[in-house]
């Protein structure tokens, strides 16, 4: 069988930077391709390459037999592609959206009804045909920028990071469509940051600064961890001081936090003395469990960062003498006749990691605006160390960092003069100023990009500019909305070891998230869907929650799958 | 909170003069629109071509024709044996005007009769017109006083007319002056339309707002980078008015800047209240045209303020651009005193201080 | 170039113009509120004239002469002693124009032999307001003078008789309700389509087209159409408040003027094109768009400059701005009919101004992400 797609040494260079080298893979009919590699490894750029959008500066790409330097006409014809961010007309209706791909692939008369009614069917978008793209949850935008990529009955689809910012339910429903897919005799590549999804390809290229490490079915690779995966579980005492210190250890390759429990990878042929001793220290003990992909990814990328957090280090103990950092009391937000968030009440006490979680437009963001005093409540009350911050003054607000999606840097200034403008506009002063600076940039290793503006920084650096730029002034409140999103493995890893060290010294955390193994590192998780408040408990008690007789060892992913569909159920019932 | 503004201050600074293509917008412009403009925009009328029909061909007749074909504003004049082919030329803007001189006029003229001569002038062409016939008015009224002169011993009577000012009319006095602060207007209005639009966009709005910066503090940042490009674009053109095109300065520079410091301040008021108001770049893209053209032509720069209906009077009042027009004309040709600056500078104070609360306020008002 | 493709994609841009407030707005909306301010704004015609008389002679003929003064039409007189009462005034624009009659006024029109003298002093940092404010002060001593010394004294009036085609009562309003409409219809036009391939790039849906077989031509010919059609809409709108409410008549054919129209929005939207082609993102866009919309349409187009009274090289630029040729069409369509062989020269230029910017957007518009 000839494969769908060859790429034969292919290679691209920009200017003076290579993005892609010797790239070697084929990639056949009816099979699922992950894509996966950090940041800036070429994994957009291959893509283009693949849609025909752009052509190799070495080496040679074909499609189906044609090639993408010379038949981009063709090529056209018979892909289907879903760049980032869904490519969809956020002012047209999801018909009209249909409508105009299906014309553009020439699609008419009975073909053109079977398919609608197809896609339509196969994405249950039937039921909002007549809604504004833009007015769909993200999930649904996802579903019909599939369904547009569909329009083409394409022998190859080429999704670029169709799950980034999606919530774990829509993420499984696009999942199980594109399996269907496959089945059909299509050939799929998706890339993605999410190594469980790579985990489930049947084939898998791993990138790395635009060269090929890898590529075959991601068990091959796991195999490779076989016995090195344990748990340690029955921590007493922190589990994150466990951890920090583990990741320090020679024989640690890499480690999470898992609910209570603490996920290691342990090195080759590893000498565990230390590590026995260490949890000794803890009263834990190791428990073998399966490898995972994301193991074997992270062992082949040269294993994950250390533990320890000099920024977390350098920083003295939070004083604060109230218990309480974050409080809501029975917050409501009405937008018209729309609630946005109803009756939303919790604590967050000093030195937790809370993380806030839900679906796409289920109302996190709105109450996280709402804390920050980013927005008026309607009715009830948010206060962040007491105080009311939308009317607080700046001595006030100088009490929390803030990093907000996106990392919304200043793109026109350079990281130096962001540095300076945030210190300053936080009141630091003088030498102080000058050293907290100087720390930032030494601590995450921002000398090379001082004079660049963030936006052409790596993805993974422009995360790092944002949390300095947020933790300069030592906030005793840091507030994350979707810090990760986008970001790679590693690069969240060493995120959250800054976090870890951040919250030992008693700084509190309130985070939005869509990685459900980073909700497995907060002390405590509030679920929100439909404007509600539906579960607010520890990870391991809400995995516990949804446990059963058919699940004996649910995840994270799991229990906010379940949890979520039951309040979607009971609510859909209390409409009938 | 002072603290805090110094350094949105910088920040603004920074991300105005980063920016290469800015930087060469803010200090490039203001020169190429000068000169293109300055030499463009004048009311005299020069290089006109007419028609004439001398049904006449006698010595007064030809001797008006010669003044005309010897004026400096005509360029060309075409001779036509009749009237039938003037509408040709005029339809198809060939000519601006034809002057028709019938048989009887050298006779008529001689014998002291009344005389007249016919103009037809392109009336589509009706401004360039009116100025050309009133350059053959004057060589008309020339001709009549020598005529006088000749037959009598009666003295002429005579108009001594001034020009304070100007003393030669020069329209380049009038549109240079003008420039520096017309220049100024655009580049302040459309940063400031667009500054905090492009924040909401790109989301760095938020994180200036959770910031201990206070909103009037994030608004009177926002303000700089447009007075800057105003003050910038202004000194530009009033150096090259002073020394490259040697228009005449009377007033006191110190106090002209002072008021273009305070003019550029309120139209950055005014585009920052819109701009609060706004979600998209888009929108502050239209706001931009629907307010800065009627403040434009409301400001005495195209027409005198004094030709406009009272309604258009009214609304120049809270035009900042009228009240600088006037201070800049004043302080370059007239030796504007301060207390005649003061009466158009408390308006432009009392629109920037308003605005700029608006602007807090809507910005307040949207984050509840 | 495929029928049914480009079809899909002007609906497509369509339902976007429908769904999108801001282009109907800019389409509907902003045309009347512009056109509004320039027709009412923009007045070349000088009426009343505020005169400040200095009377400073008692005798009958000052006097006559002040009550022809007040007598004139144009002219609204504010009466003083001292000509000091008026020197602040002219600076202030209380008056504009002042005249003074002197002590020996009437002394002189009784003795043949000592010219008769007045003073008229202008504001002249308002070149041509002064020019048009003495012509009036002038032409009514003249025509005084000529009653006053009676027949024998008199001079023979040589007497210039102007004659306006196509606007004999001299309104400027109807010379400048046309040209208005013409700046008006170059910032719509600029307007609706400036963002519009910059916003596709920005909202990421460029790279989801691209991938189709949809090509270039298509997809920027299928912008054109509906802002087209908007555009057509803008100028039937601005025609009909023209007519009616400014009372500009409409000599041509309503079809001439529509087809003057169609062919000038095929530059003014071209430049807009052009201008979100090349533009890196919106904000760019919206700068470029004011410079090079706004301004040179107002001062070069020969709406209020006369472009043969420019110097020649700024002449060669006027060349380029589609306004001007729209702005001389207008004026005749209005003002003096379907008169074909002036309108035909502009309708080519603005064919050929149009041909190129589209052209140029053609070949500057990216095929590949490269």
């Amino acid at each position: 069988m000839n494969p769908a797609i060859e790429l034969e040494s292919v290679g691209k260079h920009f200017d003076d930077t290579i993005a892609l080298q010797n790239i070697e893979a084929s990639i056949y009919q009816g099979t699922l391709t992950g894509l996966v590699g950090p940041d800036g490894a070429g994994k957009t750029t291959l893509m283009r390459i693949m849609a025909a959008l752009m052509k190799p500066t070495t080496g040679r790409a074909s499609v189906a037999g044609f090639d993408v330097s010379a038949h981009m006409v063709a090529i056209h014809e018979l892909i289907g592609y879903m760049p980032q961010r869904f490519g969809l007309y956020e002012d047209l209706s999801v018909k009209q959206n249909l409508d105009l791909y299906a014309d553009l692939r020439g699609l008419t008369g009975r073909v053109r009804q079977e398919t609608f009614a197809r896609l339509l069917a196969f994405t249950k978008l039937e039921a909002f045909t007549r809604r504004l793209s833009g007015a769909l949850s993200g999930g649904m935008k996802q579903k019909l920028g599939l369904a547009c990529a569909l329009m083409a009955r394409p022998k190859v689809l080429l999704l670029d990071e169709p799950s980034v910012g999606v919530d774990p339910v829509s993420r499984q429903e696009l999942w199980q469509m594109v399996q269907e897919l496959t089945s059909e005799g299509m050939a799929v590549v998706w890339s993605t940051a999410y190594l469980d999804e790579a985990e489930r390809c049947e084939d898998v290229l791993v990138l790395d600064h635009g060269q090929l490490l890898y590529t075959g079915p991601p068990k091959n690779l796991t195999q490779r961890l076989d016995g090195r995966s344990y748990l340690a579980v029955e921590i007493a005492g922190d589990r994150r001081r466990l951890l920090t210190a583990a990741l320090d250890l020679d024989c640690v390759r890499d480690g999470v936090i898992q609910g209570a429990a603490v996920r290691l990878v342990l090195a080759e042929h590893a000498e565990t003395e230390a590590l026995e001793k260490l949890l000794l220290q803890y009263g834990a003990h190791l428990q073998a469990v399966a490898p995972r992909f994301e193991d074997a990814f992270i062992d082949m990328l040269g294993g994950g960062p250390g533990g320890y957090s000099e920024v977390a280090e350098r920083m003295p103990p939070i004083t604060d003498s109230r218990n309480i950092m974050v409080e809501c009391r029975h917050l409501t937000k009405r937008f018209g006749d729309f609630t946005a968030t109803d009756d939303v009440s919790f604590t967050v006490g000093k030195g937790e990691i809370f993380g806030l979680l839900g679906p796409n437009g289920a109302g996190k963001s709105t109450t996280f605006k709402m804390l920050c005093g980013l927005l008026k409540p309607s009715s009830g009350s948010a206060q962040v160390v007491g105080l009311d911050l939308r009317i607080a003054g700046a001595d006030a607000k100088r009490q929390l960092g803030y990093m907000a999606q996106k990392f919304s840097l200043f793109g026109l200034m350079t990281v130096q003069q962001n540095l300076a403008f945030f210190s300053g506009v936080y009141g630091l002063k003088g030498r102080e100023r000058q050293q907290r600076i100087r720390e930032m940039v030494e601590v995450f290793e921002l000398t090379p990009y001082l004079s660049q503006s963030p936006d052409v920084l790596p993805l993974g650096f422009k995360q790092r500019l944002a949390l300095a730029c947020a933790l300069m002034h030592r906030p005793k409140v840091l507030f994350l909305d979707e810090p990760t999103s986008g970001v790679d493995p590693q690069t969240r890893r060493e995120f959250w070891t800054h976090i870890t060290g951040l919250v030992s010294k008693g700084v509190t955390i309130m985070v939005t998230t869509h990685f459900m193994d980073e909700a497995e590192y907060c002390d405590r998780v509030a679920l929100v869907n439909q404007s509600q408040l539906i579960a607010l408990d520890t990870p391991d008690a809400l995995k516990a929650s949804v446990a059963g007789p058919e699940l004996e060892n649910p995840t994270m992913e799991d229990a906010f799958i379940r949890l979520v569909e039951a309040q979607n159920a009971r609510l859909a019932e209390d409409a009938a | 909170m002072f603290g805090a503004l110094r350094y949105t201050v910088v920040k603004e600074f920074i991300v105005l003069f980063r920016d290469p293509a800015s930087r060469a917008m803010i200090l490039g412009m203001p020169v190429i629109q000068l000169l293109v403009f300055s030499l463009a925009a004048t009311m005299e009328v020069h290089n006109v071509s007419v028609a004439v029909v001398n049904e006449d061909g006698g010595r007064w007749s030809r001797e008006f024709v010669q003044r005309v074909e010897a004026s400096s504003f005509v360029d060309k004049v075409i001779y036509l044996p009749s009237l039938h082919s003037v509408e040709q030329l005029i339809d198809t803007r060939n000519v601006l005007l034809a002057i028709d001189i019938q048989a009887d006029f050298s006779r008529d003229v001689a014998a002291g009769n009344p005389a007249s001569i016919q103009v037809l002038v392109d009336g589509r062409r009706a401004n360039a017109g009116q100025v050309a016939l009133s350059y053959l008015q004057t060589i008309a009224s020339e001709l009549q006083f020598e005529l006088l002169a000749q037959r009598t011993d009666i003295a002429p009577p005579e108009v001594q007319l001034r020009n304070w000012f100007n003393p030669n009319l020069e329209y380049r006095w009038f549109i240079v002056p003008a420039l520096v602060a017309t220049l100024a207007f655009l580049p302040a209005m459309s940063i400031s339309i667009l500054s905090v639009a492009r924040d909401r966009e790109l989301g760095t709005l938020d994180q200036l707002v959770v910031s201990p910066v206070s909103i009037v503090g994030i608004i009177l940042g926002k303000a700089l980078p447009p007075v800057l490009a105003g003050m910038i674009s202004s000194s530009i053109v009033f150096l090259l008015a002073v020394f490259a095109f040697q228009v005449p300065f009377t007033g006191n520079v110190l106090m002209l800047f002072l008021a273009i410091l305070v003019f550029v301040f309120s139209c950055s008021g005014i585009g920052l209240a819109i701009s609060a108001g706004c979600n998209t770049q888009q929108q502050a893209l239209m706001s931009l045209f629907t307010f800065t053209v009627p403040l434009f032509i409301t400001s005495g720069f195209i027409t005198p303020v004094e030709n406009m209906p009272e309604a258009l009077q009214h609304f120049s009042q809270i035009n900042p651009l009228k009240h600088i027009l006037i201070i800049v004309h004043g302080c370059f040709l007239q030796a504007m005193t301060a207390a005649e600056v003061w009466h158009h500078l408390w308006p432009m104070i009392l629109i920037g201080t308003f605005t700029v609360s608006v602007a807090s306020a809507v910005l307040r008002w949207r984050i509840q | 170039m495929n029928g049914r493709r480009l079809k899909a994609m002007i609906i497509k841009e369509g339902w976007q113009v429908l769904r999108d407030p801001s282009a109907l707005l800019v389409a509907f909306i902003l045309p009347p509120i512009l056109l509004f301010f320039f027709s009412l704004g923009v007045n070349l015609d000088v009426k009343d004239v505020k005169l400040g008389l200095v009377l400073e002679s008692d005798g009958p003929y000052a006097r006559d002469l002040a009550a022809a003064f007040a007598g004139t039409p144009y002219l609204q007189v504010h009466p003083a002693r001292n000509r000091k009462a008026f020197e602040h005034g002219l600076v202030n624009a209380d008056v504009q124009v002042i005249a003074v009659i002197p002590k020996d006024f009437d002394e002189r029109m009784n003795d043949p032999h000592r010219a008769v003298q007045i003073q008229v002093i202008t504001n002249g940092s308002e070149p041509n307001s002064a020019n048009f404010t003495a012509a009036y002060v002038q032409g009514t001593f003249s025509r005084w003078l000529a009653e006053a010394s009676g027949p024998e004294g008199a001079s023979p009036p040589l007497e210039l008789q102007p004659r306006f085609w196509f606007n004999p009562e001299l309104e400027s309003r109807q010379v400048v309700v046309p040209g208005a409409i013409a700046i008006v219809m170059t910032i719509i036009g600029t307007l609706l389509t400036a963002m519009v391939i910059a916003r596709e790039w920005e909202r990421g849906t460029m790279e989801a087209l691209m991938s189709t077989p949809a090509t270039n031509a298509e997809i920027i010919l299928s912008k054109l159409l509906p802002y087209f059609i908007l555009g057509m809409c803008a100028i039937s709108g601005c025609t009909l408040i023209a007519t009616t409410l400014f009372g500009v008549p409409l000599r041509g054919d309503i079809s001439t003027l529509l087809l003057v129209g169609a062919v000038f929005l095929f530059p003014a939207l071209g430049q807009g094109m052009l201008i979100s082609t090349l533009a890196p993102n919106q904000f760019v866009a919206a700068q470029i768009g004011v410079m090079s919309a706004f301004l040179p349409a107002l001062l070069l187009s020969g709406f209020v400059f006369e472009i043969r009274s420019m110097p020649e090289p700024v002449q060669w630029i006027t060349a380029i701005i589609p306004a001007r040729y729209f702005v001389a069409s207008l004026q005749t369509v209005f003002l003096a009919g379907d008169l074909w062989e002036d309108l035909i020269p502009n309708l080519l230029a603005l064919f050929s101004l149009g041909t190129v910017l589209f052209s140029l957007t053609f070949f500057t518009s990216r095929r590949t992400l490269d």
